[in-house]
């Protein structure tokens, strides 16, 4: 399905990275990384498994610091905020982890409720009552909203966690992996869903994935990243329009199309 | 030639040691700066008072059974096993005073303490050990939202405080199966029972053990969050934290009653 152009603003930068290294112990995952994400753009961040696509977004929301270079998001320099100044900005961004990450011991209600009414305590039972339908309506799963997550499939537990991560109305969504073991409709389900939130919530999002057929279907840019740094950039066309083995050996093993 | 080859034993020994001294010593710089954050985030707002309700209910509350079972049990077999020795001085109407002083101040404690560590401190550890694999925790951060103060600060609270509590309950149900076995087999009454109990114990002996239950509690809270919290290694992490939350917990327990019983004597010798 042809993703409908989305409108970007190319000269509002939501994050800014530059010259980002981290290092695990002796292993450097990134070696240097640039990056612009612009405001209502979708961007895929292609890469092998252990690459550090997930530590890159790790960084951006502040779970991980780096070793060297400057991460900007909505203007602010993530290593140098303090505590409070962290969260105020944690509110401005969803992240979406690759599992789901859905609190167990609580029912879906609970699960959305939980950023909510902490972070704004002045919000009527009421009220939040009519945000929690609002984000299960636009995940399409306002009957779940009394199961617990042990009872849900995998695409419905993505879907939650995509609508625990809305709640709280950001301006960036961070997807790790939102396609990982999923059916190919499922996967279809939730590209679709991902589009859907560029839209209607107008977010600028970084879509961590190595699956191509999600790549394709939600990123308005993509980039690779090989050897710790993004070695290609553009359109899905341009990304693999490449004589680089790697690039080639990628494409080949997501064979589509 | 390998550079692995040119290393002596002893220089390979050295470097293993040193590494073991390093990994020891981070460790208790982060236990240390654990218990910390727990103090500095204790007093201040805001304060999760539902999930403190819950981790009380789930500590207190269904530790009951177990608790009640075990207190009465202990009673009735440390009464049997203390009779032999005492009626070959034809002491047996002392059991009431021995037994009531050897629950209240030591049996009681530790045995709640230990139960504790085994059903809550396993549980805990498990279910935040958990919550670190599948990414919870971070879910949480990433929404703004304090997981210290949400997951540790309650357990930990709720131990600190439903561990004495319970210890309380242990001692009422364990002297009543002391009773039961002292009036089957020496016939004594209820009120003389009760009497020999309170002239033998002291206020410090209860105050002591009360003390020591609080020590115990917050021992075995912080002991399961923190393995729990600090998990690593996926689902083989998630049996450790639990695993290791009791072994050390037990151990700590036992190395804090050692200590306890030392103060106290030095206590009673003032």
């Amino acid at each position: 399905m042809k993703k409908k152009i989305p409108k970007i603003d190319k000269t509002q930068k939501v994050i800014a990275i530059k010259g980002l290294k981290k290092a695990f112990d002796e292993f450097e995952v990134l070696r240097g990384v640039d990056l612009d994400l612009y405001k209502g753009e979708n961007l895929v961040v292609l890469g092998r498994s252990g690459t550090g696509k997930s530590v890159l977004i790790k960084i951006i929301s502040g779970l991980l610091r780096p070793d060297e270079g400057q991460v900007n998001v909505l203007g602010q320099e993530v290593n140098r905020l303090s505590q409070k100044e962290l969260d105020s900005l944690r509110l401005k961004i969803g992240f979406s982890f690759q599992n789901s990450a859905l609190y167990d011991s609580m029912t879906v209600r609970e699960n959305l409720e939980f950023p909510l009414i902490r972070n704004s305590r002045e919000l009527s039972r009421k009220e939040i009552n009519r945000i929690i339908n609002i984000v299960l309506e636009a995940v399409g799963l306002s009957q779940t909203i009394d199961q617990m997550p042990s009872e849900l499939s995998g695409g419905q537990r993505k879907r939650i966690g995509i609508a625990r991560t809305l709640i709280l109305k950001p301006d960036i969504m961070l997807y790790d992996e939102p396609t990982a073991g999923l059916d190919p409709l499922t996967c279809i389900e939730i590209n679709s869903l991902i589009n859907q939130v560029q839209r209607r919530f107008n977010t600028s999002s970084i879509i961590i994935t190595h699956d191509l057929t999600c790549a394709r279907a939600v990123g308005d840019r993509l980039v690779m990243l090989l050897d710790g740094q993004f070695q290609r950039q553009g359109t899905f066309e341009e990304v693999f329009d490449s004589e680089d083995e790697r690039v080639k050996s990628f494409y080949n093993y997501n064979f589509i199309d | 030639m390998d550079s692995k080859d040119n290393q002596s034993p002893t220089r390979t020994r050295k470097y293993v040691l040193t590494r073991r001294l390093d990994r020891m010593l981070m460790e208790l710089s982060r236990v240390y700066f654990f218990v910390v954050r727990f103090f500095k985030e204790v007093f201040f707002p805001p304060y999760e008072f539902r999930e403190i309700i819950k981790q009380c209910y789930e500590v207190g509350v269904r530790s009951l059974p177990l608790i009640a079972l075990t207190g009465f049990i202990i009673g009735i077999v440390f009464t049997n096993q203390s009779r032999p020795s005492l009626s070959e001085f034809g002491a047996t109407s002392w059991l009431p005073a021995l037994v009531s002083i050897a629950i209240v101040r030591a049996l009681a404690p530790l045995v709640t303490a230990i139960i504790a560590a085994g059903r809550v401190g396993s549980s805990i550890g498990a279910e935040l050990g958990s919550m670190r694999v599948t990414e919870q925790i971070d879910a949480m951060e990433v929404s703004a939202t304090n997981p210290f103060k949400f997951l540790v600060v309650s357990r930990v609270l709720a131990t600190t405080f439903m561990i004495p509590t319970l210890t309380m309950f242990t001692m009422l149900v364990a002297l009543a199966g002391a009773y039961l076995n002292v009036h089957q087999n020496e016939q004594t009454s209820f009120a003389t029972f009760v009497q020999q109990v309170f002239n033998a114990m002291t206020f410090l002996d209860i105050f002591s053990a009360i003390i020591k239950a609080f020590i115990f509690g917050f021992t075995v809270g912080m002991v399961g969050c923190y393995k729990g919290y600090f998990s690593s290694k996926g689902t083989e992490g998630v049996g450790k934290a639990a695993n290791s939350s009791v072994v050390t917990a037990m151990f700590l327990i036992f190395i804090e009653e050692l200590l306890a019983l030392q103060i106290i004597n030095a206590i009673r010798a003032l």
